[in-house]
């Protein structure tokens, strides 16, 4: 095994030090059972700096109180810090305007309230859904619960072996009756970056409005908004090296405008009286009840830990940290790489002969390396490459290239075991 | 570390010579398991006779080695056993896997106690215990069983069928 060298310049400056980094996670030294800890199961949650730690301490030791409502230090201070986060949103997808930026309880939560704020407002009996088989779980059942209701059509984009959508096919779905395309930037199973901004564009030719699940996309590349000029954008914090509990709905002023609300309850009305309620304006229109102030505080933290390093940078260096793991695990005899898309983040998608995924799982587990076992909350793709599971190693841009080492000579050793 | 000797070599040797593998003609017992988590899913036969002696059974289907081996070492130990034997084994091999029962402690479990390490590994109790269920099943005349769900096994008793 020949390392290669990780493309060490950043687009600025400074270098790109993996080791630096992993000094900023603190969770990265941890042992388990003697073995150092190898993470490799980013796609389903990313670890969390000490700066984003340390702010979210800092809201709960000096800053806490309910938003939107006193007038006393804490909540101006609450309030204030929030929306500081909104705004750093905002500005790390280049949003036009702040209240472009809702904050859900993350990407479920954000596609649920578009199915119920726009589906159940503008998409009705005999309408059709464009999704494709990349979908995670969470951009397939809300949808199917709206169907289930109202007798929507979901018409399904299908990929090549390669894991790339046909985009043929998909330009073929469209009728009169299309009311809404739900396409994942990045498949969370496999990898493959999806051709959203020409989808986009496709749909928009059709006076179709785009919801875009950007869950795996966000974590590794700079996202731009309005350059893709997407109707919706939806990640979670917790992928972002931010906490759990919290992610955004980014949508055009214009749509969510017209949308319905989703929760009622507090914070998302201007007057209520039992004869009629009066709506607030977006974004608080959407967001219903207090908060997960601490966890909003949290993101933005996250958010401006990730712009100090620069998406670039992080991508640059994911794509030679999968480039090594993809030519360092076709060495090996045995192993299917599923997914093979020209254009992947840094996931990498396998089956070794004669080894159960759960085999897999619990082995390497044995060797301090977390990789993710199972169908990925995409049944959809593994049926597409017939296999009811698969291993996943997924990097982040603190991964190092011992790790992938690491990984590698941890399936060796599952093979050994089941020799 | 328990989860070392969870792939011992009679494991891995039940894993790749699967004992009593295969479908049963005139079986009068069956049941399928599945575990939709990972897709697993396994078929048991098995022949009860009269006085009800287990007096063949097979499995056959697609899973990990855990439960692969599980309902390999699980056919070889109830075979020629009556359905009342064979349903103590299942509540001690499931009590086993939940930390109830100890390796030490009295049972009629004999070998199978190389499977007390998945009680470390919570999502692995199921794949062991996944064999063990659908042999309840077949017992019962139930024909189909999941891991999740409402017919979670895990959620069923076990062990008290008439
Ligand atoms: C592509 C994709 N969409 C949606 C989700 C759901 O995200 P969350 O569980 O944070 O709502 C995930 C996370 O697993 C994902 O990978």
């Amino acid at each position: 095994m020949t390392p290669i060298e990780p493309s060490l310049r950043s687009s600025g400056t400074s270098m790109f030090n993996v080791e630096q980094i992993r000094s900023d996670f603190p969770i990265l030294k941890l042992k388990i059972d003697d073995k150092q800890l190898v993470y490799l199961d980013n796609a389903a949650s990313s670890q969390m700096p000490t700066v984003v730690m340390d702010r979210m301490l800092r809201y709960q030791t000096m800053e806490h109180a309910n938003i939107n409502r006193a007038v006393h230090y804490l909540s101006e201070t609450a309030t204030a810090e929030y929306e500081k986060s909104r705004h750093k949103l905002k500005n790390f997808i280049n949003a036009n305007e702040d209240r472009e930026v809702i904050f859900t309880s993350g990407t479920t939560d954000a596609i649920n309230l578009v199915a119920h704020g726009y589906g159940r407002k503008f998409i009705s009996s005999g309408d059709e859904i464009i999704l494709t088989v990349l979908e995670h779980h969470s951009n397939i059942v809300p949808w199917q619960m709206l169907a289930e209701e109202n007798g929507v059509k979901i018409r399904v984009v299908p990929i090549n072996d390669a894991g790339e959508l046909l985009i043929d096919e998909y330009k073929k779905l469209f009728n009169k009756n299309t009311k809404l395309v739900g396409v994942t930037h990045v498949s969370n199973a496999i990898g493959t970056i999806n051709p959203i901004k020409e989808m986009i564009e496709f749909a928009h030719t059709h006076g179709v409005p785009v919801l875009v699940d950007g869950a795996q996309a966000a974590p590794h590349m700079k996202i731009d908004v309005q350059e893709l000029d997407c109707d919706f954008y939806t990640f979670s914090a917790h992928k972002l090296c931010g906490p759990t509990g919290i992610g955004i709905l980014y949508g055009k002023a214009n749509q969510l405008n017209r949308m319905n609300p989703f929760k009622g309850g507090g914070d998302m009305i201007t007057s209520v009286t039992f004869e009629k309620t009066i709506y607030n304006t977006i974004p608080h229109k959407f967001e219903a009840g207090t908060p997960p102030i601490a966890a909003a505080i949290g993101f933005g933290a996250a958010i401006d830990y990730l712009s100090s390093i620069d998406l670039s940078t992080i991508e640059a260096y994911e794509q030679s940290l999968i480039n090594y793991a993809t030519e360092q695990i076709n060495n090996i005899p045995g192993i299917r790489i599923i997914g093979s898309a020209a254009e992947k983040v840094a996931v990498l998608s396998f089956s070794v002969d004669g080894v159960h995924p759960h085999d897999i799982g619990t082995l390497l587990n044995q060797e301090g390396i977390a990789v993710r076992t199972g169908h990925h909350c995409a049944q959809p793709v593994m049926q597409r490459f017939k296999v009811p599971a698969t291993t996943r190693a997924s990097f982040s841009f603190y991964n190092s290239m011992a790790e992938i080492d690491a990984l590698i000579a941890g399936i060796q050793k599952v093979q050994k075991v089941f020799l | 570390m328990i989860t070392k000797s969870l792939y011992q070599e009679v494991i891995l040797d039940h894993n790749r010579n699967p004992r009593n593998y295969g479908s049963l003609d005139n079986a009068n017992r069956s049941a399928e398991g599945h575990n939709p988590l990972c897709g697993d899913h396994l078929n048991i036969k098995i022949n009860l006779s009269e006085n009800l002696i287990i007096d063949s059974i097979t499995f056959q289907g697609e899973s990990c080695a855990i439960c692969k081996a599980s309902a390999s070492m699980m056919t070889a130990n109830v075979k020629g056993k009556t359905q009342a034997d064979a349903e103590t084994m299942i509540k001690e091999f499931r009590d086993m896997t939940v930390g109830k029962l100890e390796p030490d402690d009295d049972h009629h479990l004999g070998r199978l106690t190389v499977f007390v390490g998945v009680r470390d590994l919570p999502t692995r109790v199921k794949c062991a215990i996944l064999p063990w269920h659908t042999l309840q099943a077949a017992l019962n005349s139930v024909t189909t069983i999941s891991t999740e769900a409402d017919d979670d096994p895990m959620h069923v008793s076990i062990g008290n069928a008439s």
